[in-house]
């Protein structure tokens, strides 16, 4: 399925980018995923992949690897197809509060939308999410696709600060912040589950192609499990 | 531990300055989970450091932004400093820069605030004593790792007998102009760009914004109009060159976040960046195009000379 369009181009002295697609397709995250720990694990040269939606930006050790030999070699690798199968993702579920008290949008997306809270929750804890990239910030996962009916854009003037485990909504995209950050997604939620750990391996749940389930939980449990109000 | 300790051996921080973090040559492999590489900005300056000591590229140097930080050893060590002016002085007596210099047990040294450059770097003979996290010392604030510098932290080096003061030879010396050319390889999307709005890109005089960290240098002058249709977040290469919808490139630097989705035009020179990485607010930025080959060529250079 990947053999269709794979090309690369140079990016500075010592990376190169795989493009491996033009359109953002869910199903692809999983192979891309694999296809980026394969080319760091099967290629010494390789210090850095950092895979997105349709792009893996690969970084090199030294300045005497000639990018114009390894662009051939990866993508003929990924031309043989020697990364075809990939099981999907692991399934993580992570508990939200859904609640105004910790989603301060949640009202404004259901009145924006014609739905009732209700219905927003039930929508958007109603399908399993797929990892399409890590990036942002540590353990910032990007979840498609969210259901269009509560699809909402970005907020005009992001926020200044972001409280650790929201949940929020950009586009059809869907996300919890691991740390306090500015951020300008549409909150809706939020999770007790520390998503990242700079002293803990793995330092984030999440690799690409991961499905993520969320699962709406009443305030007393979200405190037990040390969510915070 | 107390003051009067003989046991602690190293540098105790005074005065910790504006921003004063470890920094080695950065973190990799852990783009994955959205970890930015960090390490040294000033890559020029930090190996300067290091091999004025005869120590290993890799070893932790701090980087001092903007000054006004001051230091008292714990023990007899041997130090080098580079990078920016901060008119350094070991017990009230100059020391100037570049070099590396012995300072006795008890002995303090003070910077001022940087007269020309951003960032000093110090360095200790056998290098400063950190435990690495995840490979690397580096300290990157917005992942939370690595240490920003307090007072009162010691920073453990080794007691070391002194030797004669190294130089870094004036050809190699850095003077860090208020105007500055930075060479760019065009890639990313920088055929998306219309002719003349890269033609203006070279042509337009921009100017270093305050607005300006480890993170990122953002630049202000002639708007470049980025392509319409939006990029599909990918990864950022250190150096890339950002256009957001305002058209005022940002320079994308050690700390940046590891994916994006505006249109880039390319990335600056690795050789080129220490002098845009010491550039302070208002220092005027002209980009002219380089070769990749030519721009590999003068990094495998670099990389040669100090043991990249």
């Amino acid at each position: 399925m990947m053999g269709r369009k794979v090309s690369w181009a140079p990016v500075s002295e010592t990376s190169l980018m795989l493009y491996l697609g033009d359109e953002i397709d869910v199903k692809q995250a999983p192979l891309i995923g694999e296809m980026a720990r394969r080319i760091k694990a099967e290629h010494q040269e390789v210090c850095e992949v950092t895979a997105s939606y349709t792009s893996i930006l690969v970084q090199v050790h030294s300045p005497r690897v000639k990018l114009d030999e390894f662009g051939e070699r990866l993508v003929a690798m990924i031309g043989r197809g020697v990364v075809t199968e990939k099981a999907e993702g692991k399934l993580i579920e992570l508990p939200v509060y859904y609640h105004p008290d910790v989603g301060p949008d949640l009202e404004m997306v259901a009145r924006n939308k014609g739905l009732t809270v209700a219905e927003v929750i039930a929508i958007h804890a109603g399908r399993d999410y797929t990892v399409c990239a890590i990036g942002f910030a540590p353990g910032f996962a990007f979840l498609a696709d969210v259901d269009a009916r509560i699809a909402t854009p970005r907020h005009e003037r992001p926020r200044a600060k972001v409280v650790a485990g929201s949940v929020g909504i950009a586009d059809r995209q869907t996300a919890v912040y691991p740390m306090d950050t500015p951020g300008g997604w549409h909150l809706i939620g939020r999770c007790p589950v520390p998503l990242y750990d700079p002293e803990q391996i793995p330092l984030s749940p999440f690799e690409l192609g991961d499905r993520v389930r969320f699962v709406p939980v009443e305030r007393h449990d979200y405190i037990e499990r040390g969510g915070h109000v | 531990m107390s003051e009067g300790d003989h046991n602690v051996k190293g540098l105790k921080v005074l005065r910790p300055g504006v921003r004063t973090t470890i920094q080695d040559l950065g973190r990799f492999g852990y783009a994955g989970h959205g970890l930015s590489q960090g390490g040294a900005m000033d890559l020029q300056a930090h190996c300067w450091a290091n091999r004025l000591l005869g120590n290993s590229v890799n070893q932790p140097t701090l980087e001092v932004a903007i000054g006004m930080a001051s230091f008292r050893a714990e023990c007899d060590m041997m130090l080098a400093i580079t990078g920016a002016d901060m008119q350094a002085e070991l017990d009230g007596a100059p020391i100037g820069n570049w070099r590396s210099f012995a300072v006795r047990r008890g002995q303090i040294l003070r910077l001022k605030p940087a007269q020309k450059g951003m960032r000093v770097y110090l360095a200790a003979k056998s290098g400063f004593q950190v435990a690495p996290i995840l490979g690397s010392c580096s300290t990157v604030e917005r992942n939370r790792l690595g240490l920003v510098v307090q007072e009162g932290d010691i920073l453990s080096a080794q007691a070391c007998d002194h030797v004669a003061a190294a130089y870094v030879p004036a050809r190699y010396v850095p003077d860090y102009p208020d105007a500055i050319e930075l060479r760019v390889i065009e890639s990313y999307q920088v055929s998306q760009f219309s002719a003349h709005e890269l033609a203006k890109f070279y042509q337009e005089d921009y100017r270093v914004t305050s607005d300006s960290d480890r993170m990122g240098v953002r630049l202000e002058g002639g708007a470049i109009t980025p392509p319409s249709g939006g990029v599909i977040s990918e990864g950022i290469a250190l150096g890339a060159i950002q256009i957001p919808p305002d058209g005022q490139p940002i320079v994308l630097l050690n700390d940046r976040q590891t994916l994006g989705g505006y249109p880039k035009l390319g990335v600056i020179a690795r050789v080129d960046l220490p002098q845009l990485c010491q550039a302070r607010p208002a220092t005027r930025i002209r980009f002219a195009p380089i070769s990749i080959e030519q721009a590999r060529l003068e990094w495998i250079e670099f990389c040669d000379y100090f043991s990249v």
